[in-house]
């Protein structure tokens, strides 16, 4: 579970329209008749995106997050009353009650990636950002936060940022990729010590024709 | 060791693409609309045949599992859910389905959904998976465009489509009646059962819900047969193969298909290179994911993976996710790590799993520390029980077991901490 912030949130635009109604209209129209409610996430989802792609044109650039407007419009297209849909916002954790950084460092520290160092890979960060978890750099570019098991444990230690995954880190290569997204240069995601995917990295151990097909081996 | 010719996951590793195209190439897709034709009865008979019980970590039969549906329909449609939260530490198998083989999971879930007389299959993908719900909503598509979903999916008579539904970052969302609510639009809070699914489920019509590789093995296990299936594996109540994750201080960690069954030093050393600085620096495995109880080397160097060899020494085959921890491993915080885990998900209805998770975490801690007293750990042990088994779902259960594994295997070194700190506080 998580705290509510949203109606305490720095700063609130007094009002949000989608600009995409087709989109939401299409949304809707996934769910069965009269099960509009079901499009509260996916809505929530969409709005947060909205935000996040005018943060990027501000002049000191944020990421996506969920303005308490923007609840109260989901409210409305789904004919349910606003609490429903703030009880939804405030659950779920990939929905951010304020505004982030443009790019979100979500670290995994479970126990699968701490095995793996992965409290090394984010002192790296929080050292090279000069910023702690929860923190947000000054210039607007990086928010840290510290999750749970994003199902990724084969390719340990990982971190989000935004939407895709950065695997089997090092300390040094996490350096390497935050100056990248620095210069808005977004390195390539998945495994960062070369080898394909959740496949053994001294090579394929099973599959051998398939390997061999693919030239794997 | 299991043959390549008895793998399902032909492209478990991504080395083809996940398209239609070569999804066709490797078999998938295979007149489909045969195995339909031979109807409801005879496809839940195949898969009892087959033995195959579900991969979401209880290990409940598949075949009886469909059984269970209402043999007709009558005034509200069926529903079939497939759980892709994937989000129990450890286990990283359903995203190498959903990324790399999306098109076995859509042809299994029409292939169950016609076995249990649905016309929609709502598959849930946690929400962090952004690149593999994109490959399986891209999959999707293609299958409509073919035909394969919607009217007449597959020219088998049966209309059926998908509603691709993503998550929000919530673990209890894999607890299948969270995931219910979740899908309803509500917050990811658990049922009371009963009713059971079966007879109320998604928006109160009767629902199965099945685990992403359940689904996605279906195809292969009815073209082969439910007797080839039932070949592999260790004996009749432990079949087939399984997609098994091995993640900590193995060498080369990795995501494997093997049979049900295989030696755990074998599967480790086979196939993820061996325990970082050999089989003798092994301090303990978790052998199927965070909630299943840990196993010190001792059993390690001879059980075989699966549910019932695995029950047999307390602990479970779970998702079969494998967090190997070797003998540098501070193994005290390695389960208060996930004492933490446990405290964070729990959605807060019960007070048993709200209170008492942050009771044992808070606990946990301090054991970490030896800044406790002797009778502290059986009174952590108490709490454990008393919150085993006293909540709607087995949150709360899956809270209380790794800390009872600790304590049965490793209860001298939490002792010894405990009197190391009183000797140095003492000097001091
Ligand atoms: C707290 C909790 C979390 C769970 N998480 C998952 C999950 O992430 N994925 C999954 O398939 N099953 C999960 N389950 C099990 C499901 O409730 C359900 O048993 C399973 O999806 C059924 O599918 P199967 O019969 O094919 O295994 C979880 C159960 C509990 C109690
Ligand atoms: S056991 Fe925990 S997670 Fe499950 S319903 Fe109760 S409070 Fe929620
Ligand atoms: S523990 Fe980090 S991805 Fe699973």
């Amino acid at each position: 579970m998580k705290k509510s912030t949203a109606l305490n949130a720095p700063f609130q635009p007094a009002s949000f329209a989608f600009r995409d109604v087709t989109k939401v209209r299409e949304i809707i129209a996934r769910y069965p008749k009269g099960r509009d409610q079901s499009a509260i996430m996916p809505l929530l989802d969409l709005a947060q995106r909205q935000v996040g792609e005018d943060g990027l044109k501000s002049a000191k650039p944020y990421g996506g997050w969920i303005p308490r407007a923007a609840m109260d419009e989901v409210a409305k297209l789904c004919g349910v009353a606003p609490m429903k849909v703030y009880e939804v916002a405030t659950f779920y954790s990939m929905y951010n009650l304020e505004p982030v950084g443009k790019y979100l460092l979500q670290f995994c520290t479970t126990t699968p990636c701490w095995l793996c160092n992965a409290s090394g890979v984010l002192q790296a960060a929080e050292k090279h950002l000069g910023i702690h978890v929860g923190d947000t750099t000054d210039d607007g570019y990086f928010t840290i936060m510290e999750v749970e098991c994003l199902g990724a444990c084969s390719n340990a230690p990982m971190v989000q940022i935004n939407d895709h995954y950065y695997e089997d880190l090092t300390p040094e290569k996490m350096v390497e990729i935050l100056k990248s997204f620095r210069q808005d240069v977004i390195p390539p995601s998945g495994p960062q010590n070369g080898r394909k995917g959740s496949m053994s990295i001294a090579g394929p151990t099973s599959l051998m024709d398939q390997a061999k097909k693919a030239g794997v081996i | 060791m299991l043959n390549d010719a008895d793998r399902i996951y032909t492209n478990l590793y991504g080395w083809e693409s996940f398209s239609l195209n070569d999804a066709r190439k490797r078999g998938d897709w295979d007149n489909t609309k045969d195995i339909l034709g031979k109807g409801r009865d005879w496809i839940i008979e195949e898969m009892k045949k087959s033995g195959l019980r579900g991969r979401g970590g209880a290990g409940f039969p598949t075949g009886m599992k469909w059984s269970f549906m209402p043999k007709e329909v009558k005034d509200r449609p069926h529903y079939l859910v497939i759980n892709g939260d994937e989000s129990e530490p450890g286990t990283c198998k359903d995203r190498e389905i959903l990324r790399h083989e999306p098109h076995k999971l859509i042809e299994g879930a029409l292939i169950a959904a016609f076995a249990m007389q649905a016309h929609t299959a709502v598959i849930y993908v946690r929400g962090e998976f952004y690149d593999e719900a994109s490959n399986l909503h891209k999959a999707i598509l293609e299958a409509r465009d073919a035909g394969l979903l919607g009217k007449n999916a597959a020219g088998s008579g049966w209309d059926f489509d998908i509603i691709l539904h993503r998550g929000g970052g919530a673990y209890i969302c894999g607890e299948e009646t969270a995931m219910l609510e979740s899908i309803e639009g509500k917050k990811g809070q658990p049922r009371n059962k009963p009713p059971f699914p079966a007879a109320s489920g998604l928006y109160s019509c009767p629902t199965t819900i099945n685990n992403v590789e359940t689904i996605a093995s279906v195809p292969a296990i009815l073209r082969r047969g439910g007797a080839w299936f039932a070949g592999l594996g260790k004996d009749e109540k432990n079949t087939g193969t399984k997609l098994f994750c091995i993640s900590g201080h193995v060498n080369n960690p990795c995501v494997v298909e093997e049979e049900m069954g295989i030696p755990m030093r074998e599967l480790i050393e086979k196939h993820a290179g061996g325990v970082r600085g050999g089989w003798d620096n092994l301090k303990a495995v978790i052998p199927g994911g965070s909630s299943c109880p840990l196993l010190p080397k001792q059993i390690c160097d001879t059980v075989l993976m699966d549910f019932d060899s695995l029950r047999a020494v307390q602990s479970g085959l779970g998702t079969a996710g494998l967090i190997v921890m070797d003998q540098s491993t501070d193994i005290v915080y390695a389960i208060a790590r996930l004492s933490y885990f446990y405290m964070h998900e729990s959605c807060g209805q019960c007070t048993p799993c709200r209170e008492g998770t942050g009771w044992m975490w808070r606990m946990m801690m301090r054991l970490v520390k030896g800044n406790a007293t002797i009778e502290e750990i059986d009174q952590l042990l108490d709490v454990s029980k008393e919150i085993e088994g006293h909540t709607i779902c087995a949150h709360g259960d899956a809270s209380a077991w790794p800390i009872q594994g600790l304590m049965r295997h490793f209860r001298n070194e939490v002792e010894d901490r405990i009197h190391a700190y009183r000797k140095a506080a003492k000097a001091a």
